[in-house]
């Protein structure tokens, strides 16, 4: 039965006899075209952005940015930006409360390394060093323009190879070699799963491929801002287009220094996203200006500022190896992978750990080795896209899969149908598959291109033939001390409730459960039904404790399943 | 500094206020950006002189005033041989303020309006009263008064006149250049031709070598061929985020033959 | 710096407000006016959320100044619905043609110049007729779908 509804002006193609009995009979809103709830705003033009509100008074906050991608500060002379009409106020770095942040911070993860306004050196081409309150935004314009900043050019580098070479230069003085240290230990995040030398050398064919991503503008219609205002009884009213409202408070009382309770965030109609407005830049400026003025205060991106300081997702530069037999079956690949975070760290760590849990793609490979690298160069610093983590590495496995196709001699539809993960499968960060659709997803791909399948290919299903040997865990995986790093503390990922556990040594391959039984309780793994609490998680020894764990959902994806 | 906005009754009062200094205002699509971002300060002139909106017929063609819109040009059934061009620059609202005025000093890679006015041999009517071919203009528009019309002689022919413009987005998008070429016929041949690119440097300029290769020669195959294979001679057209300068130059041969093969 | 009066209509109605020299519409409908419904997008032409209807024909607010409102017929989303909603907007909420609804006003806006002119316009039209606006949400097809709806008959009136 096939059921193609129209979605806006989309043909959506529902495939209800796939998976079927893993969903209720009747499907209330999916399959339907619904109304949003706030498009009666949208369409009459109520919305209320945050720009939206309308206050008597209002100031306008501009900033002094550099020119040079890395440059020491000599002196920042404000003496005629002072005097200049409209002109309210002059902030510099000594200015802000607590003037040095990294957002990972609220999740216990990396070092604070990014001044609000930087006093001493800058690091990429746009960083603010001061900021102007007027009454005018013409008149914080002129007045940044008269601002005189006496810069030392230092040298910089814009490209991850070269950042990485000894001898570049030091973006941040706490990651010498431009590397971001993971758990205080490595100055990469490690995947390690079988040994892919030797598989390489059992291969009919290895291939390698390089493949490199530039960065990506989100460009959100609406420009990043917020406006703050003082309100009675010592405390703050913001308004703000974040996309992760109390992220962008708890930094916002970081920075200040100030309980979150004496701040009033109101935010939720943002217009556009896509990862963009998560970096809470805008709202501890706009209420710092609000504090030093009394009176409220509006800072907002234009669209250059957006376009040329507005954190993008950042480039990368992935090699992958495949080794892979004759008939298709790859049984080893292997990862370099170079995430460029720019000037400072943002969330490019996170988006590493994010990306290797990802990996090797959603195929079962027995032999997986990864080294990813978060590098500092003296680029815009870059945060959280749509598929965070994820886009530039299966842009380049995607690729990389067509390569491997014609290495050997198959279509590339049929090379994704024979490694595709099937239910029960073990992935390489040693939990197993579940759900899986990739299989149906390529069947019915190629029905659409018209690729005629090979009767076994087009009778594969996820549910079936997984798990088994395609769920046991290597008998040996090869570790090694390489990139190790001194000086760091082994915190940062999880450090509230690390385990104490090798995850390389112990834990048994976790048995198969039957997916979906046709009656009664439903076994552990299965997928919740609408109609039934979920089950409590499964005790598997491969997945760590949750309890106390931070979950941050808007940027990790994570849930509970 | 800020902005002072004066506006003028008649299009020689603008003229000598702007002689003491200060930018001309038409439809602001390309100005406005300047104003709002602080790098435009100081006087801002405008006019408003109906006869700047006005399309007249004349003996030989049309006097377009410079404060014409590109849309009142494609409101008017007389100037179809400009609705290609008209239609080509920016969205419906850039073309609803947008003069054709403003559009002769457009930068690069903007200008596509102006490249059609250029091969069709128009000139500008000076608010002093005097004329000026577009050559000139174009050639040095940093040192130039106030246009208050614009003189378009109709083409004999409308099918002697093509205009193609090259994007990389679609409908709306920046040129990556844009080609405009008269070519009248006499007994077969080509005379009096007038063949012009835009965004091939930093304003619309005539491609001379495309001219002597089809000045008096019939355009079959051979023509276009050796047209196609000078377009880019003795130009050196800017490198901006739409397309190098080697790119330009390499495919505007390519936009050239096609142009001209649809003239055939 | 002077103040400059600007008498205008607003959505049908006579309005007058003091403008400073180099104040953008957008900026003066906005703040001065306290029509909140034409958004900035960029300031530069490029994304047309600041569309409105001057005497008809769709503008971008924030290149043109706004002392040239002198006397003009200003028309924005915010009066797109009369004692109930016109049909694109009514075709908007049924097509899902807005998800942050960031760049809607500005689309109506478009779409209704094109519909005054031309009420039965061709999907290529319609194309045409939003190509100064831009929208990251819906990658456009939804928008289409309810601008042609409202065209073809689908939406009364
Ligand atoms: C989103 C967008 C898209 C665009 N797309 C295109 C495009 O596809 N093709 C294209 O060619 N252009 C494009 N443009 C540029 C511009 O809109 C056009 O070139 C337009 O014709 C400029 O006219 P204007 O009246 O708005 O100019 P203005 O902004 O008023 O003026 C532009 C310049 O011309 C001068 N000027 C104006 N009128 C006169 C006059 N009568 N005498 C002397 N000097 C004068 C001004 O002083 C100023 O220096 C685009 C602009 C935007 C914002
Ligand atoms: S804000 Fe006017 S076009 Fe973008
Ligand atoms: S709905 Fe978000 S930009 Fe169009």
């Amino acid at each position: 039965m096939t059921e193609t509804p129209m979605i806006g002006g989309n043909m959506i193609d529902f495939r209800k006899e796939f998976f079927a009995d893993e969903r209720p009979e009747k499907l209330n809103e999916i399959g339907k075209p619904t109304r949003r709830q706030d498009i009666t705003g949208h369409v009459t033009g109520r919305s209320p952005f945050y720009d939206d509100h309308l206050f008597e008074g209002l100031l306008h906050m501009r900033c002094v940015r550099s020119p040079h991608h890395a440059a020491r500060i000599r002196r920042i002379d404000t003496s005629a930006a002072e005097r200049m009409p409209g002109v309210q106020r002059i902030v510099l770095g000594r200015d802000v409360p607590r003037n040095l942040n990294t957002l990972l911070s609220l999740l216990d993860f990396g070092i604070d390394d990014e001044p609000i306004l930087s006093t001493d050196r800058v690091r990429y081409k746009g960083e603010p060093v001061a900021a102007v309150i007027a009454a005018t935004d013409a008149q914080a314009r002129d007045a940044v323009a008269a601002i005189r900043v006496e810069w030392e050019p230092l040298p910089h580098v814009l490209d991850v190879e070269a950042a990485i070479k000894p001898g570049a230069p030091a973006v941040l003085d706490i990651y010498p070699n431009n590397k971001f240290a993971y758990h205080g230990k490595y100055d990469h995040q490690k995947l390690r799963y079988g040994d892919v030398e030797t598989a390489f050398r059992q291969a009919d064919h290895v291939v390698e491929g390089r493949y490199q991503m530039s960065p990506i503008e989100q460009a959100p219609v609406e420009t990043c801002g917020a406006i703050a205002a003082p309100e009675q009884n010592g405390r703050w009213v913001c308004y703000t287009s974040t996309q992760a409202l109390f992220f962008s408070l708890g930094t916002a009382a970081k920075v200040l220094e100030m309980p979150s309770s004496r701040l009033h965030f109101i935010g939720g109609t943002v217009g556009g996203g896509f990862g963009g407005k998560v970096d809470s830049i805008h709202e501890p400026m706009a209420i710092l200006g609000a504090m030093l003025t009394g009176r409220p205060v509006k800072f907002m991106w234009d669209r250059e500022e957006e376009m040329q300081v507005g954190a993008p997702r950042g480039a990368e530069l992935w090699i992958v190896k495949d080794g892979v037999m004759r008939d298709g079956r790859i049984i080893a690949r292997q990862f370099t992978g170079y995430f460029d975070s720019g000037a400072y760290t943002r969330l490019s760590s996170y988006a590493v750990i994010k990306c290797v849990g990802h990996l090797p793609g959603p195929y079962t490979i027995p032999n997986v080795h990864a080294n990813v690298y978060c590098v500092f160069t003296n680029r815009t610093p870059a945060t959280a896209m749509r598929g965070f983590g994820i886009t530039g590495v299966d842009f380049a496995i995607e690729a990389h899969m067509d390569k491997v196709a014609e290495a050997v001699g198959m279509n590339p539809i049929e090379l994704r149908l024979l490694n595709a993960y099937r239910d029960g499968d073990m992935k390489a960060h040693r939990r197993i598959a579940k759900n899986c659709a990739l299989i149906e997803c390529c069947q019915v791909v190629a029905e659409k291109a018209g690729v005629k399948l090979a009767p076994h290919l087009a009778a594969l299903a996820s549910t079936r033939d997984g798990g088994g040997d395609r769920a046991r865990l290597p008998a040996h995986t090869v570790t090694d001390e390489n990139g190790r790093v001194q000086g760091y503390q082994p915190w940062s990922y999880a450090r509230k409730n690390a385990p104490a556990r090798d995850p390389f040594v112990g834990a048994p391959p976790p048995v198969q459960p039957p997916r979906a039984p046709a009656a009664g309780t439903p076994a552990v793994n299965a997928p919740p039904r609408a109609d039934q609490p979920p089950p409590p998680p499964p005790p598997s020894p491969a997945s760590p404790p949750r309890q106390g764990a931070l979950r941050f959902s808007s940027l990790s994806g994570f849930r509970r399943r | 500094m800020a902005v002072t906005v004066e506006t003028h009754g008649s299009v020689a009062e603008a003229a000598r206020a702007l002689a003491q200094g200060g930018v001309y205002l038409g439809g602001g699509t390309g100005i406005m950006r300047g104003v709002n971002a602080g790098a435009v300060q100081g006087r801002v002139v405008r006019s408003s002189d109906p006869a700047l909106r006005v399309i007249r017929s004349t003996a030989d063609g049309f006097s377009l005033g410079a404060g014409v819109t590109m849309a009142q040009v494609l409101g008017e059934r007389d100037l179809a041989f400009l609705h290609a061009a008209a239609r080509s620059v920016g969205g419906p609202q850039v073309r609803a303020m947008g003069t054709i005025g403003g559009n002769l000093f457009a930068p690069h890679p903007y200008g596509d309006f102006a490249t059609a006015l250029l091969a069709l041999g128009a000139r500008a009517l000076m608010a002093s009263g005097s004329p000026r071919n577009l050559d000139d203009l174009l050639r040095d528009r940093d040192r130039t008064g106030l246009v208050a019309a614009v003189e378009v002689p109709r083409p004999r022919d409308p099918r002697a006149f093509g205009f193609v413009k090259v994007q990389r987005v679609k409908p709306r998008g920046v040129a990556v250049l844009s080609i405009a070429a008269h070519l009248p016929r006499e007994g077969g041949r080509l005379r009096g031709v007038r063949v012009a690119f835009g965004a091939m440097g930093p304003a619309p300029l005539r491609a001379s070598a495309v001219e002597r290769v089809l000045e008096g020669a019939t355009l079959d195959a051979a023509t276009i061929a050796r047209a196609a294979q000078v377009a880019a001679e003795g130009l050196t057209p800017p490198t901006d985020p739409v397309a190098t300068g080697w790119y330009r130059a390499s495919v505007v041969g390519v936009h050239l033959k096609r142009l001209l093969e649809r003239m055939v | 710096m002077a103040l400059k009066p600007v008498t205008f209509t607003l959505n049908g109605n006579a309005k007058a407000a003091f403008t400073e020299d180099g104040q953008n519409l957008l900026d003066f409908l906005r703040r001065s006016v306290g029509d909140l419904s034409p958004k900035y997008g960029c300031g530069q032409g490029g994304c047309g959320a600041c569309t409105v209807l001057m005497d008809g024909a769709p503008v971008l607010a924030c290149l043109t100044l706004a002392e040239a409102a002198q006397g003009a017929r200003i028309e924005t989303a915010a009066g797109l619905a009369g004692a109930a909603l016109h049909p694109l907007q009514e075709a908007f909420m049924e097509r899902f043609a807005a998800q942050c609804g960031y760049c809607t006003p500005g689309m109506l806006m478009a779409a209704r110049a094109l519909l005054d002119r031309n009420p039965r316009p061709s999907r290529d039209e319609v194309i045409e007729a939003i190509s100064g606006n831009i929208c990251r949400c819906t990658g456009y097809e939804p928008i289409i779908a309810a601008i042609l709806d409202v065209a073809e008959g689908r939406v009364r009136a």
